[in-house]
């Protein structure tokens, strides 16, 4: 792996957000309407006399590291699909630049967005509900890094689907990450999920990520057996994202789609 | 003469329809190769398969004496594409553009060799354009400006002409020709512009329905077929006067 092409290329998607102002707004945008529209109705539900202690903690920080496996996604297909809207994959793949590089930089400009959008939020929640994301202390670091994991797995498949399915599969980008928002055990704990969920957040790493995330809160004991479960499938899952990306990337070549991409 | 690209049994068929029947050709050092035939002979799908764009369902092809499975990162390179399908991010100026491929292919003092080929395709005052602001022509220009940054060997163009002006693509076609004479740059290119194709191409493979049905200098082709022009030659094929 050549680093000098991976961070050449996450170069382009910098320059991208100096000149594209919609592109730059995403990253006030939805953090801005988010932390609005939920913050408030956390205000409020507090106010109401919940038996939850510290209920605007807990939802205000959900709300937060959600975004971040959101964002990580996104940086993940978002910037693939630029590459397909502005027609440059085959400028791409006959470059020098090898598969596993491109994704790579694609990992590393994820992080960059990330870092950018939690920024904004973090520091609007600090400034909106006096709410301080870092209370949960150096916890944060692994729940964020599983979080940031999880959302690269679900980023590079979602590429693959796009490249093999093309335009259709676009809606992916915006819709894939939701799909596990439920079993995510974000605003609730895993316990008010029905068995057969329960069974299937066992086996999803954001799930262990917010149990943990909610004992932080509320006791301030460290999770480790959450947050160990949760690398724990993070690195079974992202093994097997890469693995599917390469095996459709075999596919796609195959069936000569890589140049009707886009079309 | 050493064959820098040689193409063995080509063939590639897409749910069971050949595009590609095992066709077969060399291309030289310091040789411009026409490939030419109707819409949806094979040309495009042949190209992708050079580049390993699309996978072979048979048949080989090396680069430089070697398979691209070989030494992927060493031929590409020493290799280059561009044609009327592809564009570069349309938020980014040219200058942008061209210095991310310049470090993608490792060019050394990139600014100068930026500017080098800015001149060379009349582009210098588009340089801080953003791409999204320009015209077909002057995006296939810029195309071919990044085909060039790493001083390819090997030159593979897919329809590089089609969205020129006449005068834009005459003088590519020198500077093409001019990269050929100083150091033996060889060129695989689809037209369907067949005067162009018969004062610029040293050799021609005429393609119909997956197969080389000619291959040879374009008089000698002109001769066997009996046409004044390629252009002749051509329509007698794609009509089926010919066989
Ligand atoms: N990915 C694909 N899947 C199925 N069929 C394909 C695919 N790509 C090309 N074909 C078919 O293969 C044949 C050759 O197509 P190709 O694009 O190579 O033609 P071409 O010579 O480049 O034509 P044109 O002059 O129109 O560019 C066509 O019949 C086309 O429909
Ligand atoms: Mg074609």
């Amino acid at each position: 792996m050549n680093l000098w092409r991976v961070f050449a290329y996450a170069t382009r998607h910098l320059y991208l957000y100096k000149r594209s102002l919609p592109r730059l707004m995403e990253v006030f945008y939805w953090p801005l309407l988010d932390l609005l529209l939920w913050g408030f109705v956390t205000v409020y539900l507090g106010r109401l006399q919940t038996p939850v202690p510290g209920f605007v903690t807990f939802f205000i920080g959900a709300l937060i590291l959600w975004d971040m496996l959101f964002r990580s996604q996104q940086g993940i297909s978002v910037s693939f699909l630029e590459d397909v809207w502005s027609r440059n994959l085959l400028n791409i793949f006959v470059s020098p630049m090898t598969q596993a590089e491109y994704i790579a930089s694609l990992l590393v400009i994820s992080v960059v967005k990330l870092i950018l959008t939690s920024t904004v939020m973090i520091t609007l929640a600090f400034v909106l509900y006096s709410y301080n994301v870092f209370h949960m202390g150096l916890s944060l670091i692994p729940l964020i890094a599983n979080l940031i994991v999880m959302g690269w797995s679900i980023g590079i498949i979602t590429t693959a689907l796009i490249l093999r399915f093309g335009q259709e599969a676009e809606v992916l980008a915006w819709g894939v990450a939701l799909l596990f928002q439920p079993v995510s055990a974000v605003f609730y704990p895993v316990s008010v999920l029905p068995p057969p969920l329960r069974a299937v957040a066992r086996f999803t790493p954001s799930a262990h990520v917010f149990e943990g995330m909610r004992s932080v809160i509320a006791s301030g004991v460290f999770p480790t057996g959450e947050a160990l479960w949760a690398a724990g499938l993070n690195a079974a899952y992202l093994s097997l994202a890469i693995a599917f990306f390469s095996w459709n990337f075999r596919v796609v070549k195959k069936k000569g789609l890589l140049v009707k991409i886009g079309e | 003469m050493c064959a820098l690209v040689e193409v063995r049994g080509l063939t590639k068929v897409f749910n069971g329809v050949a595009a590609v029947d095992n066709i077969s050709f060399d291309l030289y050092e310091g040789e411009i190769l026409g490939l030419i035939g109707p819409n949806g002979a094979g040309k495009t799908t042949t190209l992708q398969m050079l580049l390993d764009l699309t996978t072979p369902t048979s048949g080989e092809v090396r680069i430089f004496g070697k398979a691209i499975a070989e030494d992927r990162a060493a031929i590409l390179k020493a290799v280059n594409f561009s044609s009327s399908y592809i564009s570069l991010p349309h938020s980014l100026t040219v200058r942008e553009n061209l210095s991310i491929f310049a470090r993608l292919y490792g060019v050394a003092k990139r600014a100068g060799r930026i500017r080098e080929l800015a001149l060379s395709f009349e582009i210098e005052d588009i340089l801080d354009v953003p791409v999204r602001r320009l015209s077909s022509g002057q995006i296939t220009r810029v195309c071919l400006a990044k085909a060039l940054l790493n001083d390819p060997l090997v030159l593979f163009l897919d329809e590089p002409t089609a969205s020129l002006d006449p005068d834009i693509a005459d003088k590519t076609r020198r500077l093409l020709q001019n990269i050929k004479a100083e150091r033996g740059l060889a060129i695989l290119y689809t037209s369907h512009n067949m005067k162009e194709m018969e004062e610029f191409s040293d050799r021609v493979v005429f393609m119909d329905m997956g197969r080389i049905i000619a291959e040879g200098r374009p008089d000698g082709i002109k001769e066997r077929f009996g046409g004044a022009s390629l252009e002749e030659v051509f329509l007698k094929i794609a009509r089926g006067q010919a066989r």
